[in-house]
Protein backbone atom coordinates (compact mmCIF):
# COMPACT_ATOMS: atom_id res chain seq x y z
CA UNK A 1 0.00 0.00 0.00
CA UNK A 2 1.34 3.33 -0.90
CA UNK A 3 -0.73 6.35 -1.29
CA UNK A 4 2.43 9.20 -1.62
CA UNK A 5 2.03 11.39 -4.42
CA UNK A 6 5.14 13.77 -4.79
CA UNK A 7 3.51 16.98 -4.70
CA UNK A 8 0.34 19.17 -3.83
CA UNK A 9 -0.59 19.45 -6.90
CA UNK A 10 -0.49 15.60 -8.33
CA UNK A 11 -2.64 15.17 -5.12
CA UNK A 12 -5.49 17.75 -6.54
CA UNK A 13 -5.12 15.34 -10.07
CA UNK A 14 -8.37 15.08 -11.55
CA UNK A 15 -9.74 18.19 -9.21
CA UNK A 16 -12.22 20.23 -11.41
CA UNK A 17 -14.60 23.49 -11.76
CA UNK A 18 -17.61 23.45 -9.71
CA UNK A 19 -16.23 20.62 -7.72
CA UNK A 20 -16.99 20.41 -4.00
CA UNK A 21 -14.36 20.69 -1.31
CA UNK A 22 -14.07 20.16 2.05
CA UNK A 23 -11.06 22.42 3.34
CA UNK A 24 -9.35 21.42 7.54
CA UNK A 25 -8.53 24.06 9.45
CA UNK A 26 -9.89 26.47 12.43
CA UNK A 27 -9.05 29.97 11.47
CA UNK A 28 -5.66 29.53 10.01
CA UNK A 29 -4.60 26.62 12.56
CA UNK A 30 -4.14 23.03 10.74
CA UNK A 31 -5.60 24.78 7.37
CA UNK A 32 -3.77 22.48 4.31
CA UNK A 33 -1.76 25.82 3.08
CA UNK A 34 0.43 23.34 0.37
CA UNK A 35 -3.05 22.40 -0.90
CA UNK A 36 -4.64 25.85 -1.20
CA UNK A 37 -1.64 26.90 -2.91
CA UNK A 38 -1.62 24.11 -5.17
CA UNK A 39 -5.39 25.21 -6.03
CA UNK A 40 -4.42 28.38 -6.80
CA UNK A 41 -1.74 27.25 -9.40
CA UNK A 42 -4.36 25.22 -11.10
CA UNK A 43 -6.93 28.27 -11.36
CA UNK A 44 -10.36 25.54 -10.90
CA UNK A 45 -13.01 27.85 -10.55
CA UNK A 46 -16.60 28.02 -9.67
CA UNK A 47 -15.85 26.09 -6.15
CA UNK A 48 -18.07 25.04 -3.28
CA UNK A 49 -15.84 25.44 -0.17
CA UNK A 50 -17.15 23.54 3.24
CA UNK A 51 -14.51 25.24 5.77
CA UNK A 52 -15.23 26.30 9.70
CA UNK A 53 -13.57 29.85 8.22
CA UNK A 54 -12.78 31.35 4.54
CA UNK A 55 -8.98 32.43 5.77
CA UNK A 56 -8.05 36.24 6.12
CA UNK A 57 -7.26 38.60 2.96
CA UNK A 58 -3.89 37.13 2.38
CA UNK A 59 -3.71 33.51 3.47
CA UNK A 60 -5.74 30.42 3.61
CA UNK A 61 -8.89 30.28 1.46
CA UNK A 62 -8.60 33.91 1.37
CA UNK A 63 -6.17 33.35 -1.19
CA UNK A 64 -8.75 31.44 -3.46
CA UNK A 65 -11.16 34.59 -2.99
CA UNK A 66 -8.72 36.81 -4.55
CA UNK A 67 -8.72 34.82 -7.39
CA UNK A 68 -12.23 34.65 -7.71
CA UNK A 69 -12.20 30.60 -7.86
CA UNK A 70 -14.82 30.45 -5.14
CA UNK A 71 -18.41 30.13 -5.89
CA UNK A 72 -19.99 29.18 -2.26
CA UNK A 73 -18.65 28.94 1.19
CA UNK A 74 -20.13 26.92 3.96
CA UNK A 75 -18.89 27.82 7.27
CA UNK A 76 -19.64 28.74 10.58
CA UNK A 77 -17.64 32.36 11.12
CA UNK A 78 -16.40 34.19 8.08
CA UNK A 79 -15.26 37.58 10.05
CA UNK A 80 -11.73 38.97 9.84
CA UNK A 81 -11.70 38.80 5.79
CA UNK A 82 -12.55 41.70 3.82
CA UNK A 83 -12.39 41.04 0.47
CA UNK A 84 -14.83 37.84 1.50
CA UNK A 85 -17.43 40.71 2.43
CA UNK A 86 -16.89 42.64 -0.51
CA UNK A 87 -18.05 39.60 -2.62
CA UNK A 88 -20.61 38.40 -0.31
CA UNK A 89 -22.38 42.29 -0.23
CA UNK A 90 -22.02 42.22 -4.22
CA UNK A 91 -23.61 39.35 -4.94
CA UNK A 92 -20.08 37.76 -5.96
CA UNK A 93 -20.39 34.73 -3.24
CA UNK A 94 -23.15 32.96 -1.91
CA UNK A 95 -22.70 31.79 1.90
CA UNK A 96 -24.62 29.23 3.97
CA UNK A 97 -23.65 29.89 7.83
CA UNK A 98 -24.13 26.57 9.80
CA UNK A 99 -23.50 26.32 13.37
CA UNK A 100 -20.19 25.14 14.34
CA UNK A 101 -20.98 21.78 16.02
CA UNK A 102 -23.62 21.26 13.31
CA UNK A 103 -21.11 21.79 10.41
CA UNK A 104 -18.67 18.98 12.72
CA UNK A 105 -21.45 16.35 12.90
CA UNK A 106 -22.62 16.87 9.08
CA UNK A 107 -18.77 16.56 7.76
CA UNK A 108 -18.56 13.28 10.07
CA UNK A 109 -22.48 12.60 9.15
CA UNK A 110 -21.19 12.19 5.56
CA UNK A 111 -18.20 10.28 6.36
CA UNK A 112 -19.88 7.97 8.78
CA UNK A 113 -22.62 7.65 6.14
CA UNK A 114 -25.81 8.78 7.99
CA UNK A 115 -27.50 11.22 5.81
CA UNK A 116 -29.49 13.30 8.51
CA UNK A 117 -29.57 13.58 12.26
CA UNK A 118 -31.44 15.51 14.57
CA UNK A 119 -29.57 18.88 16.70
CA UNK A 120 -30.80 21.06 18.96
CA UNK A 121 -28.88 23.94 17.72
CA UNK A 122 -30.78 26.55 16.05
CA UNK A 123 -34.24 25.63 17.28
CA UNK A 124 -36.47 28.54 16.83
CA UNK A 125 -33.66 30.98 14.89
CA UNK A 126 -33.44 30.96 10.84
CA UNK A 127 -30.75 28.29 11.03
CA UNK A 128 -34.12 25.76 11.45
CA UNK A 129 -36.39 27.86 8.88
CA UNK A 130 -37.51 25.20 6.33
CA UNK A 131 -36.19 22.16 7.64
CA UNK A 132 -38.27 19.35 10.13
CA UNK A 133 -38.12 19.63 13.89
CA UNK A 134 -39.34 17.18 15.95
CA UNK A 135 -39.80 16.66 19.55
CA UNK A 136 -37.55 14.18 21.43
CA UNK A 137 -38.29 13.90 25.64
CA UNK A 138 -39.92 17.80 25.49
CA UNK A 139 -37.50 19.34 23.72
CA UNK A 140 -37.33 20.31 19.99
CA UNK A 141 -34.43 19.41 17.93
CA UNK A 142 -33.80 20.08 13.93
CA UNK A 143 -33.22 17.73 11.14
CA UNK A 144 -29.72 18.39 9.52
CA UNK A 145 -28.35 16.72 6.74
CA UNK A 146 -25.03 15.27 5.93
CA UNK A 147 -22.30 16.80 4.02
CA UNK A 148 -19.88 15.02 1.78
CA UNK A 149 -17.22 16.18 -0.64
CA UNK A 150 -15.82 15.34 -3.99
CA UNK A 151 -11.92 16.10 -2.68
CA UNK A 152 -11.83 16.68 1.25
CA UNK A 153 -8.03 18.43 1.37
CA UNK A 154 -6.43 18.13 5.18
CA UNK A 155 -3.43 19.10 7.00
CA UNK A 156 -2.01 16.66 9.79
CA UNK A 157 1.69 16.57 11.59
CA UNK A 158 2.76 13.27 10.71
CA UNK A 159 1.37 10.47 8.58
CA UNK A 160 2.47 7.12 6.65
CA UNK A 161 2.04 5.86 3.45
CA UNK A 162 -1.07 3.67 4.53
CA UNK A 163 -2.60 6.93 5.05
CA UNK A 164 -2.85 7.18 8.92
CA UNK A 165 -2.66 10.74 10.32
CA UNK A 166 -1.38 12.02 14.00
CA UNK A 167 -2.46 16.14 14.17
CA UNK A 168 -1.10 18.10 16.08
CA UNK A 169 -2.22 20.29 19.06
CA UNK A 170 -5.17 21.95 17.52
CA UNK A 171 -4.49 21.90 14.25
CA UNK A 172 -6.62 18.43 14.81
CA UNK A 173 -9.65 20.82 14.81
CA UNK A 174 -12.28 19.98 11.73
CA UNK A 175 -9.26 17.65 9.94
CA UNK A 176 -10.39 14.33 10.67
CA UNK A 177 -14.08 14.38 9.85
CA UNK A 178 -13.30 16.18 6.27
CA UNK A 179 -10.83 13.29 6.17
CA UNK A 180 -13.81 10.58 6.13
CA UNK A 181 -15.94 12.64 4.28
CA UNK A 182 -14.06 13.23 0.52
CA UNK A 183 -14.36 10.82 -2.23
CA UNK A 184 -10.96 11.86 -2.69
CA UNK A 185 -9.25 12.87 0.81
CA UNK A 186 -5.66 14.49 0.23
CA UNK A 187 -3.51 14.41 3.22
CA UNK A 188 -0.98 16.81 3.21
CA UNK A 189 1.78 16.45 6.35
CA UNK A 190 4.92 18.30 8.00
CA UNK A 191 6.72 14.79 8.49
CA UNK A 192 6.08 11.62 6.31
CA UNK A 193 7.40 8.69 8.40
CA UNK A 194 7.63 5.01 7.88
CA UNK A 195 4.94 3.29 9.30
CA UNK A 196 6.72 1.66 11.75
CA UNK A 197 7.07 5.36 13.72
CA UNK A 198 3.36 5.65 14.16
CA UNK A 199 2.08 4.11 17.21
CA UNK A 200 -1.32 2.52 15.90
CA UNK A 201 -2.27 2.91 19.16
CA UNK A 202 -1.85 6.72 18.67
CA UNK A 203 -3.40 7.25 14.85
CA UNK A 204 -6.31 10.13 15.23
CA UNK A 205 -7.10 9.12 11.18
CA UNK A 206 -6.56 5.21 10.19
CA UNK A 207 -5.23 5.51 6.40
CA UNK A 208 -8.84 4.10 4.70
CA UNK A 209 -9.52 7.13 4.81
CA UNK A 210 -7.58 8.83 2.93
CA UNK A 211 -6.50 8.51 -0.64
CA UNK A 212 -3.35 10.53 -1.42
CA UNK A 213 -0.44 12.11 1.08
CA UNK A 214 2.07 14.30 0.46
CA UNK A 215 4.35 16.08 2.49
CA UNK A 216 4.78 19.69 2.60
CA UNK A 217 7.78 21.67 3.02
CA UNK A 218 7.96 25.34 4.78
CA UNK A 219 5.20 25.69 6.65
CA UNK A 220 4.07 29.38 7.36
CA UNK A 221 1.47 28.50 9.73
CA UNK A 222 0.46 31.84 10.20
CA UNK A 223 -1.01 32.92 13.39
CA UNK A 224 -3.77 34.91 13.89
CA UNK A 225 -4.28 36.79 17.23
CA UNK A 226 -0.48 36.40 19.02
CA UNK A 227 -1.03 36.40 22.70
CA UNK A 228 0.76 36.42 25.06
CA UNK A 229 2.08 37.21 28.75
CA UNK A 230 5.29 38.97 30.09
CA UNK A 231 7.40 36.91 32.18
CA UNK A 232 7.32 38.18 36.17
CA UNK B 1 -21.30 53.06 40.49
CA UNK B 2 -21.73 50.37 37.46
CA UNK B 3 -19.48 47.24 37.48
CA UNK B 4 -16.51 47.53 35.61
CA UNK B 5 -15.78 44.38 33.11
CA UNK B 6 -13.41 42.73 35.40
CA UNK B 7 -16.19 43.51 38.31
CA UNK B 8 -18.62 41.74 36.03
CA UNK B 9 -16.44 38.93 35.32
CA UNK B 10 -15.26 39.03 39.51
CA UNK B 11 -18.91 38.10 39.55
CA UNK B 12 -19.47 35.40 37.64
CA UNK B 13 -16.49 33.78 38.75
CA UNK B 14 -18.75 33.13 41.90
CA UNK B 15 -20.79 30.96 40.35
CA UNK B 16 -17.82 28.39 39.33
CA UNK B 17 -17.82 25.18 41.46
CA UNK B 18 -15.34 22.77 41.92
CA UNK B 19 -15.00 20.09 39.57
CA UNK B 20 -16.91 22.43 36.57
CA UNK B 21 -15.77 22.40 33.16
CA UNK B 22 -16.48 25.80 31.85
CA UNK B 23 -16.74 27.01 28.25
CA UNK B 24 -15.97 30.73 27.88
CA UNK B 25 -17.00 32.71 25.16
CA UNK B 26 -15.23 35.86 23.72
CA UNK B 27 -14.80 39.44 25.78
CA UNK B 28 -15.78 39.52 29.15
CA UNK B 29 -16.68 35.98 29.66
CA UNK B 30 -13.05 35.23 29.00
CA UNK B 31 -12.03 37.72 31.96
CA UNK B 32 -13.87 34.90 34.22
CA UNK B 33 -11.00 32.87 33.94
CA UNK B 34 -8.95 35.22 35.87
CA UNK B 35 -11.34 35.02 39.02
CA UNK B 36 -11.07 31.48 39.70
CA UNK B 37 -11.07 31.09 43.74
CA UNK B 38 -7.71 30.03 45.05
CA UNK B 39 -8.24 25.87 45.41
CA UNK B 40 -10.98 25.40 43.43
CA UNK B 41 -10.35 23.02 40.54
CA UNK B 42 -12.20 24.27 36.95
CA UNK B 43 -11.29 23.21 33.64
CA UNK B 44 -12.15 25.04 30.50
CA UNK B 45 -13.23 23.71 27.40
CA UNK B 46 -12.08 25.46 23.83
CA UNK B 47 -14.67 24.72 21.31
CA UNK B 48 -11.80 24.31 18.67
CA UNK B 49 -11.21 21.37 20.99
CA UNK B 50 -9.15 21.74 24.07
CA UNK B 51 -10.27 20.72 27.68
CA UNK B 52 -7.98 22.58 30.40
CA UNK B 53 -6.90 25.65 28.58
CA UNK B 54 -4.32 27.56 30.43
CA UNK B 55 -3.25 30.90 30.23
CA UNK B 56 -1.51 33.14 27.32
CA UNK B 57 1.80 31.55 26.32
CA UNK B 58 5.05 33.71 27.45
CA UNK B 59 6.64 35.37 24.56
CA UNK B 60 8.61 33.76 22.25
CA UNK B 61 6.53 30.64 23.46
CA UNK B 62 3.78 30.93 20.84
CA UNK B 63 2.86 27.88 19.05
CA UNK B 64 0.68 28.41 15.60
CA UNK B 65 -0.80 24.91 16.29
CA UNK B 66 -2.60 25.76 20.23
CA UNK B 67 -5.00 28.62 19.71
CA UNK B 68 -8.48 28.87 21.36
CA UNK B 69 -11.93 29.64 19.56
CA UNK B 70 -10.87 32.93 19.60
CA UNK B 71 -7.85 32.16 17.54
CA UNK B 72 -5.93 33.87 20.42
CA UNK B 73 -2.59 31.85 21.37
CA UNK B 74 -2.77 29.60 24.84
CA UNK B 75 -1.19 26.81 26.75
CA UNK B 76 -2.56 23.59 27.97
CA UNK B 77 -2.21 22.95 31.79
CA UNK B 78 -1.47 19.63 33.31
CA UNK B 79 -4.43 16.98 32.48
CA UNK B 80 -5.12 18.96 29.34
CA UNK B 81 -6.62 17.04 26.21
CA UNK B 82 -6.78 17.89 22.78
CA UNK B 83 -9.47 16.51 20.55
CA UNK B 84 -11.66 17.16 16.96
CA UNK B 85 -14.37 19.38 16.48
CA UNK B 86 -16.90 17.17 16.33
CA UNK B 87 -16.06 15.46 19.88
CA UNK B 88 -15.67 19.26 21.03
CA UNK B 89 -19.80 19.73 20.56
CA UNK B 90 -20.61 16.19 21.42
CA UNK B 91 -19.44 17.30 25.24
CA UNK B 92 -21.25 20.23 24.69
CA UNK B 93 -24.22 19.16 22.73
CA UNK B 94 -24.54 16.44 25.10
CA UNK B 95 -24.24 18.28 28.27
CA UNK B 96 -20.86 17.31 29.86
CA UNK B 97 -20.17 21.04 29.68
CA UNK B 98 -21.50 22.27 32.77
CA UNK B 99 -21.21 26.56 32.64
CA UNK B 100 -21.60 28.41 29.55
CA UNK B 101 -20.91 32.41 29.68
CA UNK B 102 -21.07 34.23 26.63
CA UNK B 103 -21.74 37.74 25.71
CA UNK B 104 -25.26 38.91 23.81
CA UNK B 105 -26.69 41.79 21.88
CA UNK B 106 -30.04 41.09 23.56
CA UNK B 107 -31.64 38.70 26.04
CA UNK B 108 -35.34 38.49 27.18
CA UNK B 109 -37.31 37.89 30.13
CA UNK B 110 -37.99 34.08 28.82
CA UNK B 111 -34.28 33.55 28.43
CA UNK B 112 -33.95 34.31 24.61
CA UNK B 113 -31.26 35.75 23.24
CA UNK B 114 -29.53 37.48 20.52
CA UNK B 115 -26.17 37.40 19.82
CA UNK B 116 -24.96 37.14 16.50
CA UNK B 117 -26.08 39.12 13.54
CA UNK B 118 -27.44 42.92 12.98
CA UNK B 119 -29.37 42.94 10.08
CA UNK B 120 -28.27 45.62 7.44
CA UNK B 121 -24.52 44.76 8.81
CA UNK B 122 -21.61 42.46 7.41
CA UNK B 123 -22.73 38.90 8.77
CA UNK B 124 -19.89 36.94 10.45
CA UNK B 125 -21.64 33.84 11.61
CA UNK B 126 -22.71 32.14 14.12
CA UNK B 127 -19.53 30.17 15.02
CA UNK B 128 -20.22 27.77 18.21
CA UNK B 129 -22.52 30.29 20.04
CA UNK B 130 -25.95 28.15 18.93
CA UNK B 131 -24.78 25.17 19.49
CA UNK B 132 -23.71 26.32 23.36
CA UNK B 133 -26.72 27.65 23.98
CA UNK B 134 -29.13 25.16 22.33
CA UNK B 135 -27.62 22.79 24.51
CA UNK B 136 -25.81 23.94 28.14
CA UNK B 137 -27.80 23.38 31.48
CA UNK B 138 -26.29 26.47 32.58
CA UNK B 139 -25.83 29.69 30.71
CA UNK B 140 -24.51 33.03 31.73
CA UNK B 141 -24.71 36.29 29.74
CA UNK B 142 -22.89 38.84 30.49
CA UNK B 143 -23.24 41.85 29.22
CA UNK B 144 -23.73 45.68 29.50
CA UNK B 145 -27.17 46.59 30.44
CA UNK B 146 -27.87 48.99 27.70
CA UNK B 147 -26.44 49.34 24.36
CA UNK B 148 -24.37 52.38 22.74
CA UNK B 149 -27.41 53.96 21.99
CA UNK B 150 -28.21 53.80 25.72
CA UNK B 151 -31.43 51.47 25.32
CA UNK B 152 -31.91 48.16 27.15
CA UNK B 153 -30.55 44.83 26.46
CA UNK B 154 -33.03 43.25 28.79
CA UNK B 155 -36.17 43.27 26.64
CA UNK B 156 -39.87 41.03 26.82
CA UNK B 157 -38.68 40.03 22.71
CA UNK B 158 -35.60 40.01 21.04
CA UNK B 159 -35.61 42.79 17.78
CA UNK B 160 -32.23 40.86 16.22
CA UNK B 161 -31.93 37.46 14.92
CA UNK B 162 -32.41 34.98 17.57
CA UNK B 163 -29.60 32.41 18.45
CA UNK B 164 -31.15 30.34 20.83
CA UNK B 165 -34.84 30.47 22.81
CA UNK B 166 -35.44 30.34 26.36
CA UNK B 167 -32.24 28.91 27.34
CA UNK B 168 -30.14 31.82 29.30
CA UNK B 169 -30.51 30.80 32.76
CA UNK B 170 -28.85 34.26 34.35
CA UNK B 171 -27.47 37.24 33.37
CA UNK B 172 -24.96 39.96 34.61
CA UNK B 173 -24.92 43.06 33.58
CA UNK B 174 -23.21 46.22 34.85
CA UNK B 175 -26.22 47.43 36.66
CA UNK B 176 -27.01 44.26 38.45
CA UNK B 177 -27.31 40.12 38.24
CA UNK B 178 -30.71 38.66 37.60
CA UNK B 179 -31.99 35.40 37.25
CA UNK B 180 -34.12 34.25 34.90
CA UNK B 181 -37.57 32.88 36.05
CA UNK B 182 -41.31 32.47 34.74
CA UNK B 183 -42.14 35.61 36.12
CA UNK B 184 -39.12 37.26 34.14
CA UNK B 185 -35.83 38.95 35.72
CA UNK B 186 -35.31 38.07 38.88
CA UNK B 187 -33.07 40.83 40.75
CA UNK B 188 -30.57 39.06 42.77
CA UNK B 189 -28.15 41.87 43.48
CA UNK B 190 -27.61 45.93 42.71
CA UNK B 191 -24.06 47.07 41.46
CA UNK B 192 -22.56 49.09 44.67
CA UNK B 193 -24.42 52.42 44.73
CA UNK B 194 -27.42 51.60 41.84
CA UNK B 195 -31.05 51.72 43.10
CA UNK B 196 -33.49 49.58 42.32
CA UNK B 197 -35.64 52.55 40.69
CA UNK B 198 -32.13 52.76 38.48
CA UNK B 199 -32.08 49.41 37.02
CA UNK B 200 -36.22 49.38 36.94
CA UNK B 201 -35.89 52.15 34.51
CA UNK B 202 -33.75 50.80 32.26
CA UNK B 203 -34.75 47.18 32.60
CA UNK B 204 -37.38 46.88 29.40
CA UNK B 205 -38.59 43.15 30.54
CA UNK B 206 -40.39 41.87 32.93
CA UNK B 207 -38.29 42.50 36.02
CA UNK B 208 -38.98 40.64 39.52
CA UNK B 209 -37.49 42.82 42.78
CA UNK B 210 -38.71 40.51 46.14
CA UNK B 211 -37.70 42.57 49.26
CA UNK B 212 -34.49 44.10 49.91
CA UNK B 213 -31.94 43.45 47.28
CA UNK B 214 -28.14 43.65 48.37
CA UNK B 215 -25.56 45.34 46.79
CA UNK B 216 -23.28 43.10 44.94
CA UNK B 217 -20.28 42.89 47.13
CA UNK B 218 -17.05 42.99 44.28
Amino acid sequence: MNKIVKSADEALDGLRDGMTLMVGGFGLCGIPEKSIAALVRKGVKGLTCISNNAGVDDFGLGLLLQTRQIKKMISSYVGENAEFERQLLSGELQVDLVPQGTLAERCRAGGAGIPAFFTPAGYGTEVAEGKETREFNGKMYVLEEWLRADFALVKAWKGDRFGNLVYKRTARNFNPMMAMAGKITVAEVEQLVDPSELDPDEIHTPGIFVNRIFQGTDYEKRIEQRTTRKRN
Amino acid sequence: MALTKEQMAQRIARELKDGYYVNLGIGIPTLVANYVPKGMNVVFQSENGILGMGPFPYEGEEDADLINAGKQTVTLLPGSSIFDSSTSFAMIRGQHVQLTVLGAMEVTDTGDIANWKIPGKMVKGMGGAMDLVASAENIIVAMMHANKAGESKLLKHCTLPLTGVRCVKKVVTDLGAFDITPEGFRLLERAPGVTVEEIKARTEGRLVVGGEVPEMVV
